[in-house]
Parts: structure tokens; sequence; C-alpha cells
């Protein structure tokens, strides 16, 4: 299995051109004076939103290095930054990463001179996401699970299973579920029924969610299918499922941490669980341009990502996991370990991590059902195809 | 010997200044050419970019687009689902017009013919007031407004009349767990937003019928609704169909209000915000988008036959 993985990321790297180990920073030098960032909204807070929440300011003054910082929306406006250029480092998902790398637009890493590497996490040290063929493309950021939400006053008990928002039944409360569950309105959301299919139907052979070849696609799809009749609307953005929760009368949903905490915070009777089945989650990665024109104030930065207090009480101010375990427990932060927890951290093992689907995976080559088609074909689902 | 009355040049300016007097071309040319140039590369230039990629089709095999030229992705529009978009998006642009139209007509016609002074001021006020505030506010007002335990259900609730709103929803094709998840609810804020762009160009042409006319022909005879039927109508027609033309070429490309209100279903505007992002399938995103363009073509045509464009 491994090996097949391999000899995938390695057919990959043939047809993408890509060749390891290009030119990597080998020694640091003097600080440019400024580092340009893309990143997501409220990743790089300077304590202008809320003054508890500051990671730059420290860091500029150490480090002689003014924080400049783009924001982008979307996993394609920020590949589209960086294909424009002179941006440094950008805070990459999952879905964006390999086409960065696939299009030679980060340049590796040489985690000898980031001394705090070692305290990454080791399960993220080598993820697939940001290394190809063993040469690290990025320094892990922060990770998130997909949890499902539900309402506390409904469910007496957390549900144990994604089918309360997968199949028509009954909720504790009697009543039926249709009309008060959510779906992502992402076409990713296809993994999540494989993952549901995964544990409910073995005799599909599904080994990953984001690698379907055409049978297992279809049964995800067929999954979905139902679950159209239950959904009243799907989820694109956090503030619109928040609204819905309070006013619309849903119950149940996957969601974020994000919005569980600020219900929460509300005072809403919303609880989150990762049930039986394991769940999906999202892990960002700080990689480099690969003319990044200040590389030692970007290692400077890729540094302090991950010593200073920046994993610990950004983990607080946006729902989501460090990278670096420590964060959680040795006081350089807001966060704690019951904070951690709450945010999922404990659940690592139990998510998968979303890739972009590609139709040469470890099945074979071109066995595998690529995004484009997972769009059109979510599109057509929502549509009631 | 005088010399010639020419008076010696004294700088750039009036050297600038000669050269524009005795070739006034030079002048006209350098006058038009940065709007030309804006309106032919930028504007027109990047249609024909768009309409390029529409005959350009993804690869089945890798999701690379292949710069051939070809009918395929065209094709791939008639594919039910996606079929359904368009279906979809034309009847409701279609709806919002002719509701649009319903509304604006009294309205307009009291602010054009019967409010004078302060009352008219007030009537523009209050049709350009929403105008001001952001567009998307206005939307994320109407969810509250529609949902489940919002002000209109719970009016209902308190009334008994919760029946009426659970029967609208139940009719096939309207369903939906509350207003704001029906298409219903789409269709209302959709009414809601783009009804200033019909009151406005419907009062000018309003404003623009004689009186005259109306006392001709009650001399001669018509009663009111004939003289409406047949003076008033005929006359602010033009300001119908350019206020339809607003309405409808709005609701074809809005992407906004179907995914805050309603049931998800695809509009052609989310249709393709979403093909062109990670799918990277550019070219089906632009045989969509032509699309309305096709059929706002149609549109103006059958409007000029209409003679929508006489008063221009």
């Amino acid at each position: 299995m491994k090996n097949l993985k391999l000899m995938a990321t390695t057919a990959l790297c043939a047809l993408t051109g890509i060749t390891p180990a290009l030119a990597q920073v080998t020694e640091l030098g003097a600080p440019e004076g400024q580092v340009s960032i893309v990143a997501w909204p409220g990743y790089i807070e300077r304590g202008e939103t809320d003054k508890a929440f500051d990671w730059v300011t420290k860091f500029e003054e150490a480090s002689g290095c003014k924080v400049n910082v783009k924001t982008a929306n979307t996993s394609d406006e920020m590949v589209a930054l960086m294909n424009e250029g002179g941006f440094d480092l950008v805070t990459a998902s999952g879905d964006a990463s390999l086409r960065l790398v696939a299009g030679d637009r980060v340049q590796p890493i040489n985690t000898d001179l980031i001394p705090s590497w070692k305290t990454v996490d080791e399960r993220l040290q080598n993820a697939p996401w940001h290394t190809v063929d063993g040469v690290h493309y990025g320094v892990p950021y922060m990770w998130g699970p997909n949890v499902l939400m539900y309402n506390t006053e409904v469910f007496k008990e957390p549900p144990t299973s994604w089918n309360v928002v997968f199949e028509e039944m009954d909720l504790p409360d009697g009543k039926s579920n249709k009309g008060r569950v959510q779906a992502y309105d992402g076409p990713i959301h296809i993994a999540d029924a494989a993952q549901y299919l995964m544990a409910h139907k073995p005799e599909l052979g599904i080994t990953s969610p984001y690698e379907l070849n055409e049978d297992q696609y279809k049964a995800a799809l067929d999954l979905l299918r139902a679950q159209r009749n239950l959904v009243s609307r799907y989820w694109h953005d956090a503030f619109i499922q928040i609204d819905d929760f309070k006013n619309e009368g849903v119950v149940a949903s996957g969601s974020w941490p994000f919005q569980v905490n600020l219900l929460k915070a509300d005072g809403q009777p919303v609880a989150s669980t990762i049930p039986e089945e394991g769940a999906t989650g999202w892990a960002d990665t700080t990689m480099m341009h690969v003319d990044a024109k200040n590389p030692n104030c970007a290692y400077l930065w890729m540094e302090h990502s991950l010593a200073s207090n920046l994993q610990s009480d950004l983990a607080v101010w946006f729902g989501a996991n460090p990278s670096v375990p420590a964060a959680c427990t040795d006081g350089r932060g807001m966060s704690t370990a019951e904070s951690c927890t709450a945010n999922g951290m404990d659940d690592f093992d139990k998510i998968r991590f979303w890739t972009t689907p590609v139709s040469n995976c470890s099945q074979g080559e071109g066995a595998c059902v690529p995004y484009y088609r997972w769009v059109s074909d979510y599109i057509g689902v929502i549509g009631g195809r | 010997m005088t010399a010639p009355a020419i008076l010696p040049a004294r700088g750039l300016a009036d050297r600038l200044t000669g050269l524009f007097w005795r070739h006034p071309r030079v002048l006209l040319a350098l006058l038009l050419t940065p709007p030309l140039l804006w309106l032919g590369v930028v504007y027109l230039g990047s249609l024909a970019a768009l309409l390029l990629q529409s005959f350009y089709a993804i690869d089945e095999f890798s999701g690379v687009v292949k710069e051939e030229f070809t009918l395929k992705t065209y094709g791939e529009l008639l594919r039910p689902s996606n079929f359904d978009i368009l279906v979809r998006t034309v009847i409701m642009a279609a709806c919002v017009t002719l509701a649009c139209a319903a509304l604006a007509f009294p309205i307009a016609y009291y602010a054009a013919r019967y409010a004078r002074g302060h009352w008219k001021a007030a009537f523009y006020l209050g049709v350009m007031l929403p105008l001001w505030s952001s567009y998307l506010v206005k939307v994320y007002a109407w969810k509250l407004i529609l949902a489940k335990e919002g002000i209109i259900g719970w009016a209902a609730e308190r009334t008994h009349t919760s029946w009426i709103i659970d029967g609208l929803l139940s009719i096939p094709g309207l369903e939906g767990s509350s207003l704001s998840t029906s298409p219903l609810g789409t269709f209302a804020v959709f009414c809601y937003i783009w009804l200033p762009y019909m009151i406005l160009p419907m009062q000018a042409a309003l404003e623009r019928v004689p009186t005259s006319m109306l006392e001709a022909s009650a001399d001669l005879g018509a009663t009111r609704a004939q003289a409406f039927r047949t003076v008033v109508l005929p006359l602010a027609l033009p300001g119908v169909i350019a206020g339809s033309i607003f309405t409808f070429s709005l609701t074809l490309g809005d992407y906004i209000i179907p995914q805050i209100i309603g049931n998800s279903a695809n509009f052609i505007g989310m249709a393709v915000y979403q093909l062109q992002g990670t799918a990277g399938n550019i070219p089906l995103a632009a045989a969509f988008a032509v699309v309305p363009i096709l059929i706002m073509l149609v549109y103006l045509a059958l409007a000029r036959r209409m003679g929508a464009f006489d008063a221009l």
C-alpha cells in the first residue's frame, strides 16, 4: 500500500515534472526588513481586531521585518495570488498546497534553518500535502476537524453516527430530521459521504474518501441524492450557518469548531462531536514562494510561527489546533489542554485531511474521479438530479 | 518691411494649441484613444477571451484545458443537470421581471402624475433609499425576516395563518422548510432588490406622457380605462421595457441572493463561480457565462422591435 502510494507520487512527479531538491536556502543572511504573506482572514492578527490577539508586533520588533498581509478568501484566490508573484509566504490549505508544488510556485524548505521544526507534531512533519518525495515544501501552520454540530436540546446524548445527516430518521425529540439538517455546499462534501460509506458499506472497498473509483463515487453520489431530500439549505458561509442554527430550526450539520465556539459564546444550546465514522478536516501549511524577495525574513517568520505565542493564541482565536502540540500546555499563549480538546486536538487520528482528488491515485493511473467532476456532479445533486 | 504678424510661440502649451488648431483630427484622436482602448481592449477583449475559452474543452482524463476548438463544452450545457440551471435561472428572471413590473407600475404612476412638492421628493427618496445601503446587508436582513423563526413566521403563528405559508411551501417546486429556504424566498428578495431599477425608468417614461394627450382623449370621449390602455400604456412602454432589461439581466447574472436565500439549487452565476474555481473547468464556466449574453441579445432585439429605444 505504502509502496503503491510512493509509486503514485513518483508518477505524479514525473507527470508534473517536479524535480526534488530544487535550490533551497542553505544559510540565513541579514533580514531584509519586510515579509509579505498571503493568508486566510483572521490568520495573522496584530491586535487590531482584538487587543488580546497579537502575534505580529513582537516579531516585527525582534526581527526588524515588517509584516505585510494580503488576505485571500478561497484556496483558488491564494493560488492565483501566488501565481502572480510578489509574495514571500502563503498559508495554503491541503487543496492548494500540492497545486502550488506542482506548478513550481513554492520552494523546498530547509528545515535545519528552522530550530523549532522538531517541535512540530510528528504526524504533520511528513504530511503528504506538503511533502513530496521526502522534500518539505512548507511548515505546518494550523489544522482543524469538520465536526458534527448538534442542538443539545434535541440530542440529550451526542449523536454517535453521521447517519443523522445522511439518512431520513426520527431524531430523539420524535420529529423527523427532514428539513432540520444541513450539509456543506462544496463538492468536497462528497468525501464526507464516502467516509460514511467506508464504515457502512465496506464491500465498496473505499480506502480513502479522496480517492474514489467510478463505483465508489457513484455510491457516494447516491447517498448525497438521498441527503438532498433532507437538507433545505446547504451551508457555504460560516455566518449563514450560525444564523440557520439560531433562526431556521436546524439541529444537526457538519461544521467547524469556529461556528460551534461562536454559537456557544452566544448562549445557544449547541455542542459538537466526532462520530464513530471519523471526520474530514483541513490542515494549512506556510509555504514559501519560489522567487521570494525576502527569504531571510520569511524563514524568521516560519520559525516565529512555530516558536511564539502564535500557535497557542491563534488556536483560540480561530477554533483550530496548533501544529506544535506543546502550544496547548506550556502556557506560551491562551490555549489550555481543555481548549485544545474542545477544538479536536485529541482526534487527529480520526481525521482524514482534505486533499484535492486527482485521477491518478493509489488505485492506479486514471482510476479515480478527478475534482472537476466532483464539482459538476455536486452541482447536479444540489439541483435535485 | 514689417515682420508677419505671427506671435512667437510661448511654450509647449501654445505649440500644442497650434497643432490642434491646424490638425483637429490629432485632438480628436487623442481624446478618443483612451476610451476606445478601454472599450476595445479591456471590455471587448475580455468578452472575446470569454468566448474563446468557451470553445475549448476540459480533458476528461487529466482535467487539463485542451486548447483546441470544439463544441463539446456547449454540448455539456445540455446535460440535464446543467440545463436545469439555465431553465431555473431564466424562469426566475422572467417571474421577477413580471412581478417587478406589476409592483412598480402603480408606484411609478402615482409618483409621476399625482405626487407634488414634498411628496415627490419623499417618493424619490423612498425609492432610492434602499440603493444607498449595502446589498449584502439587505439580503441578510431578508434572510432573518423570512426565517422559520423570523417575523413573518411569528406573525403567521400569532394570527393562526401558518397554514397559508405551509400551503405555499407544499406546492411542488416551491418546497422548503421555511420561506427563506424556498424558491419563493429567493423570488421575493430578487423582487425587493431590483424594484428601484424598474420604478425609476418607468417613472421617467410616465412623466413624459403629455397631459394634453390625456385631455384630448377625454374630449374625444374615451373612458379612463380606454385612455390608459390606448394612450398611457403605449407611451410608457419604452420605460417598462427599459426597466425590465435591468431586472431581467440583473437576475440572470446574480449569484449572491440564491446563495444566501433559497434551497441552494444553482443559478447561472453560482455555477460560473464554482466552475471557474478549484474545478478549473473554465471552458464550461465560460459557456455558462455566454448564455445570459445570448438571452439578453435576443431580449434586446425584441425590445427594439417593440420600440423601447425609440425615445433615445
